[in-house]
């Protein structure tokens, strides 16, 4: 199972930036060369340390947002006001700079391909880097699991991989974007909140028996995760990951 | 600091860090960061309601005799009242929090064991295992007040572990009861490759560490 993944020690290592590339307004993609890299599974983190030249360190840990098959190892980092690594990521590390990082870790919140049933993922903010990895990880395995995304931003400018998942819209995977602050002129997809209603009409019925995956700020996987219980969801197809 | 990986050695390049993040380094153990005055919240799966009248706490395994304590028992045992640092494994801490509940001290001498491990079982299927020597002589309670009021369901309530000097997510939320044993069976993170014992000062995150 999964969790064998990582019983060998994690020792840190030294990754190379391939790419920094914009994701969205305030998010960037950091693509990284990881020499050895033993390949991990959609969902799984890795936590990334940086060190100053006084010895001060910092770790945080950051989903991998690419397949397993990827040529790099990509993670989508989101800057926080006044986050201390976040912003040294999207504003100072450039292609060609080291990054040292220990993974992949994490063994619960992971899809596997081999599984039957319907896929429901369900995204608050930069929590859909996961979700980028296991639809890539799905179009890449040419899987027949019937996926739906419901991914809640703050506005158009704030979505993650957007031109990743109209692609995956354009393959039959169900995506469904609520803009919960500004919608731009024409917006086709959902506005404000996800709400009980929301979680009725765009995520799969409890009679489906999806495997469903949670990830965002506290407040809202508190929510949706409440939401999905009471709309008759088994607590234990439901899978959550938070920060915040 | 030190890091056994030879971390050291390496500089990321254009990194300074906060300077307030300094602060309390002497407090906070390798790798963490003070949160402040947030109190983020972590767990696995959507989280579990239990009424009081359907709340109890059991004490089973190697014992002389089960123990099962309704939550007007378990209110009437002796209480303790704690401010403690606690530290997640996913990097934050916090300092000075304040909680009121049951020593496991109290709890065990409900029981005659010769058990050095027990594994805490939760509401929503959680556990967690725990050397007894870790929770033994105040060092882990059963607590249902945060900061002088009942403790919320999304950090526990109505009752978790709190365990301190190990890494947070051995506090177990929504316990219901300890199984005592002669072995030391891993919980639901030592299984899927966290660190059995998790002691946040030898950064015992992931199993090897």
């Amino acid at each position: 199972m999964a969790g064998t993944a990582v019983r060998r020690r994690l020792t840190w290592r030294l990754a190379t930036v391939a790419a920094v590339t914009a994701e969205a307004r305030t998010a960037r993609r950091l693509s990284l060369r990881i020499d050895g890299w033993e390949g991990h599974l959609p969902g799984q983190h890795v936590d990334v340390r940086l060190t100053a030249p006084d010895g001060y360190q910092a770790q945080r840990s950051y989903s991998i947002a690419s397949a397993p098959g990827s040529t790099t190892v990509d993670l989508v980092v989101q800057r926080i006001d006044d986050g201390e690594v976040s912003s040294y990521l999207t504003e100072e590390l450039r292609a060609g700079d080291e990054l040292e990082l220990r993974g992949p870790i994490g063994g619960y919140f992971v899809w596997h391909a081999d599984l039957d049933a319907p896929l429901q993922l369900v995204a608050g903010g930069s929590g859909v880097a996961p979700f980028l990895a296991m639809l890539d990880h799905h179009a890449a395995t040419g899987s027949g699991v019937p996926v739906r995304l419901l991914y809640s931003a703050r506005s158009l400018d704030d979505v993650l991989g957007r031109e990743r998942l109209e692609q995956h819209a354009g393959r039959g995977v169900g995506v469904t974007i609520a803009l919960t602050r500004t919608q731009p002129p024409g917006w086709a997809g959902l506005g404000g909140r996800v709400t009980p209603e929301t979680l009725r009409d765009h995520v799969w019925p409890p009679d489906a028996e999806p495997r469903i995956f949670v990830c965002g700020p506290t407040t809202f996987v508190e929510a949706v995760a409440d939401g999905l219980v009471a709309a008759g969801h088994h607590a234990t197809a439901i899978r959550i990951e938070r920060f915040g | 600091m030190s890091s056994r990986d030879g971390g050291m050695t390496f500089l990321s390049r254009g990194f300074v860090g906060r300077r307030d993040a300094r602060r309390d380094a002497g407090r906070l153990p390798p790798g963490q960061y003070d949160v402040g005055d947030g109190f983020p919240v972590l767990s696995a799966g959507p989280t579990p309601r239990t009424a009081p009248e359907d709340w109890d706490f059991t004490v089973t395994g190697e014992v002389d005799g089960p123990v099962r304590l309704t939550w007007q028992e378990f209110q009437e045992l002796p209480r303790e009242d704690v401010t403690v640092d606690i530290h997640c494994v996913t990097k934050w801490s916090k300092f000075g929090t304040t909680w009121s509940g049951v020593a496991l001290d109290t709890l065990l001498g409900l029981v005659d064991t010769s058990a050095e491990h027990l594994l805490a079982y939760c509401d929503g299927g959680y556990t967690t295992n725990l050397a007894l020597e870790d929770v033994a002589d105040g060092r882990a309670w059963v607590v249902d007040r945060f900061d002088g009021r009942p403790l919320e369901p999304e950090h526990g309530g109505p009752a978790r572990l709190l365990v301190p000097e190990l890494y947070f997510w051995k506090s177990a939320k929504w316990v219901r009861g300890l199984y005592l044993s002669g072995t030391e069976e891993p919980g639901f993170w030592e299984t899927l490759g966290y660190h059995l014992r998790g002691d946040p000062w030898l950064e015992q995150r992931y199993a090897g560490d």
